[in-house]
């Protein structure tokens, strides 16, 4: 038995795990489930021996083990085979299988690659694999590459005596369907040799595979299920866990937009990504994109930002046709993108926060061609004012900021920049629950000020609570249009509807 | 795109049309399939240079030319090479080769009979310049990881404070090695060859079978394929890397001996253009820059291109500094070449 007890775990500001504790037993497939930032990664990475938790207590057969690294975590039995995955391509399959483990076939200093590839193919027979040994990881599918994950964490029941715990990180999110399937037969058919965390943002998988469920949200587990005794339905809620909140969502604070149009896409379309998009959007409006993975949704935001040129329609921009090629043209079109991915592509993390807020527009802070530090500094610290930016100071290195105001620096960069169009891809991605509602604040704000935004969630809820019209793509159209005005809201089943 | 393995209907199928997975194999068609012609590559070119340079000039298959002009012309460039392979093929580099090579030289020439002091330890010499290539490399390595200095900057370091040290020894002039033993290693004939290009040989085949048989050169791969991913698996990283620079301090260490008795003398040009040609031979071979592909068996056929191409110039009367210029239009093209398979564009 496998137990993690009252385990927390802080990154700066931001609490990824709040006294979670979680408990697997001999032969269980244990299902893990929570919205993106929920901290089932951490928890799993504490897991898996990368990363030691602030407090709490790991224990095994009741004796507690410190995970320092993976190895460790290796002897005590425990393997993950991880969301990213974690195969050499330039290696041939067995020498992924052996990597680090190559003794057993090494005689006087020399390995014998005979034994490792015969070695091999007994490990991948456990898993059903048929396949050549010798052959490049990187030849194989994904799923195949899956597979071979799956046996090089089996491996270990030949290198420890403790009972085996194989964690599975969002394991299913690259195969398809039939992949899927299979997958699920191996584990059905291994627990007899290990027991299983399956962690998954599909309820539906996680239920069908589970013997029992628990559900994170914000950090914390919040509850326990068995998997026979629970739905669907009543996981989703769990991990939802409000109602729509008006209050969370600032409802009160959604005013009616204005009546010019700032954005207009007529029959926009691009290859086989979408096609036939239309929509208006208004000053100070909020619309949000709805939709499923490969519904098309992702690509469009790429499109309104020059990202992705359209291949069919017109996109016009306070009346003038505008034709983004680049995101070059698309800032001086006046747009700015709020990226998902904030360290790599949001923000120049060692840089202090007046040049991040500058970048996108220096020549504001230029007298005779040259930067002016006054006047950087004046620019900086105006915004850092009307955001409510908490940083030390203009001059603080943006690394050390929390999730949220590194989001805000983002924003500010575009509006020092006069954009008037704010693309926010998935703008709370990774933030924990006090930083999502400063950012919740700050979108009514840019909408009070007239600022129009296009934005996409990893949530419903949270799109439905921000948005005042929301469009729902599925399979690269736009299925439904919603109103969402104050406390009138649709629900969530609405757009589901229309969603799959 | 043929599905690349054969699975039972109960095992996981390849799934052909998942884009992202055909993508993937693609991208590493380097190695696979219709890619295996590219890894032929440098092979091919190798073949048709010499057909063509016998061709224009049938003087260049002479038995003579063959010995002399291209195996004794490869054979410390390929000593060289090996070392910097495992660098390369890790994703790092080592710009000491020039520094390490010109100490040991210098050792060589100072311990053994010389025309600038009395000294006379023969073999000593050789084996003290052997050992310091590779205390140097070693010392490379643990700059590298232990202060965690990337090794293009280390070895840099490392490159001058070895040309200083050799100079400051040699006082800025030329030192004769005398011993004739020392010199017997250039010109001593075995089986028509002479020994430096059997020692050379013998390199090769250590080099091969340390990134063949042994569990450094999994690791080494291991580095170059993922590093992060090497050490969650339990790669010891750090004793890997350090042990790289070390083995390359050694083959240069030997290569070093090999020039001092090839030149007849150690001075402090001794080791110029020989980074250069060294780094343009692992690459031309088709090691990529970015780690994790090609190994020791390509610079062997990166060295002899090289050589090939350097001895066909002399042949045809070439003049030296065109023959410059082509060597680093080769190392551009040859690295234009296979950054397509590579995924990364950070060179460590």
């Amino acid at each position: 038995m496998l137990k993690v007890e009252n385990v927390s775990k802080s990154f700066g500001p931001v609490k990824a795990l709040r006294n979670a504790s979680i408990a697997v037993g001999a032969h269980e497939v244990v299902g893990l489930i929570g919205e993106n930032g929920a901290g089932k990664s951490t928890l799993m990475r504490v897991l898996s021996g990368g990363m030691r938790p602030d407090t709490g207590t790991i224990t095994i057969d009741g004796s507690p083990v410190v995970l320092r690294d993976t190895s460790q975590a290796n002897r005590y039995g425990i393997a993950m085979v991880f969301q990213e995955q974690s195969l050499l391509l330039n290696m041939s399959v067995a020498d992924n299988l052996h990597l680090a483990n190559e003794q057993p076939f090494t005689r006087f200093g020399v390995i014998s690659r005979r034994r490792m590839i015969e070695a091999a193919r007994e490990r991948l027979a456990k898993v059903g694999l048929d396949i050549d040994p010798s052959q490049k990881a990187g030849e194989l599918s994904f799923a195949a590459r899956q597979m071979v994950e799956l046996a090089k964490a089996l491996s270990l029941e030949e290198r420890t005596n403790t009972p085996l715990t194989i964690l599975l990180d969002e394991p299913t999110s690259v195969l398809e369907t039939k992949d899927i399937k299979i997958l699920f037969d191996r584990i059905r058919s291994l627990k007899s040799r290990a027991s299983f965390v399956f962690v998954s943002h599909r309820l539906d998988e996680v239920l069908s595979i589970s013997d029992r469920i628990y559900v994170m949200k914000d950090a914390e587990v919040v509850a326990e299920r068995t998997a026979g005794a629970t739905s669907v339905a009543s996981l989703h809620a769990m991990m939802v866990g409000r109602d729509l909140d008006a209050e969370y969502y600032r409802e009160a604070r959604q005013e009616s937009p204005g009546d010019e149009v700032v954005l207009e896409a007529r029959s926009l379309a691009v290859g086989g990504a979408y096609r036939n998009v239309n929509f208006t959007l208004r000053r100070g409006e909020v619309l949000g994109v709805a939709g499923v993975i490969e519904s098309g949704r992702e690509e469009l935001t790429r499109t309104l930002f020059g990202f992705l040129p359209q291949t069919s329609g017109v996109m016009l921009i306070e009346g003038r046709e505008a034709n983004l090629r680049t995101p070059t043209q698309a800032v001086a079109a006046g747009v700015g993108y709020i990226p998902r991915e904030r360290r790599t592509e949001g923000l120049v993390m060692d840089i202090s926060v007046a040049a991040n807020i500058t970048l996108a527009r220096l020549d504001a802070t230029m007298r005779h061609g040259f930067i002016d530090h006054r006047r950087e500094r004046a620019i900086a610290v105006e915004w850092i004012q009307r955001l409510r930016i908490k940083t030390p100071s203009a001059n603080q290195v943006c690394r050390n900021l929390s999730g949220g105001n590194q989001q805000k620096i983002v924003i500010a960069r575009w509006l020092t920049a006069n954009s008037r169009i704010l693309i926010l891809d998935h703008p709370t991605r990774g933030l924990d629950v006090g930083a999502k509602e400063e950012v919740y604040d700050m979108i009514r704000n840019l909408s009070a000020e007239g600022v129009a935004i296009v934005l996409t969630s990893d949530t419903l809820e949270e799109t439905i609570g921000l948005c005042h019209t929301i469009l729902v793509m599925r399979d690269g159209e736009i299925t439904a249009r919603f109103d969402a005005p104050p406390h009138a809201k649709p629900a969530q089943v609405a757009l589901l509807e229309h969603m799959v | 795109m043929a599905p690349a393995f054969q699975s039972t209907p109960s095992a996981a199928d390849p799934a052909p049309d998942d884009s992202r997975s055909k993508r993937g194999r693609a991208f590493l068609q380097g190695s696979v399939g219709g890619g295996r012609l590219a890894d032929f590559g440098p092979l091919i070119v190798l073949i048709g240079l010499s057909l063509l340079l016998g061709l224009l000039n049938p003087s260049f298959f002479s038995f003579r030319n063959l010995v002399w002009g291209l195996a004794n012309s490869a054979a410390i460039p390929l000593i060289l090479a090996m070392g910097s392979t495992f660098i390369i093929l890790m994703g790092s580099i080592d710009l000491s080769i020039e520094g390490v090579l010109c100490v040991g030289a210098m050792i060589v020439a100072l311990l053994c009979a010389n025309d600038s002091n009395d000294h006379d330890f023969g073999w000593w010499g050789p084996l003290l310049a052997i050992a310091a290539g590779t205390g140097l490399g070693l010392l490379n390595g643990l700059v590298h990881v232990v202060l965690r200095i990337p090794s293009f900057m280390a070895t840099l370091g490392l490159w001058f404070v070895g040309l200083g040290i050799g100079t400051v020894a040699l006082g800025g002039s030329a030192v004769r090695v005398l011993d004739p033993g020392i010199r017997a290693i250039a010109f001593q004939r075995v089986l028509a060859f002479p020994l430096t290009v059997w020692i050379a040989a013998a390199m090769f085949l250590l080099a091969l079978f340390l990134e063949r048989r042994t569990r450094f050169g999994r690791y080494i791969y291991a580095i170059g394929g993922g590093e992060d991913i090497a050490a969650l698996s339990g790669v010891p990283v750090k004793r890997t890397r350090i042990l790289a620079f070390t083995l390359a301090g050694f083959f240069t260490g030997v290569a070093a001996v090999l020039a001092a008795a090839q030149l007849g003398q150690a001075n402090t040009t001794i080791a110029d253009g020989r980074l250069f040609m060294t780094v343009t031979a692992v690459v031309v071979g088709g090691t990529a820059l970015t780690g994790g592909w090609g190994g020791v068996a390509n610079s062997l056929v990166g060295v002899l291109i090289v050589a090939v191409l350097a001895n066909g110039m002399v042949l045809l009367g070439i003049s030296p500094y065109i023959h410059e210029t082509v060597q680093g239009l080769m190392i551009i093209a040859a690295v234009a070449l296979s950054i397509r398979r590579s995924g990364s564009f950070t060179i460590k």
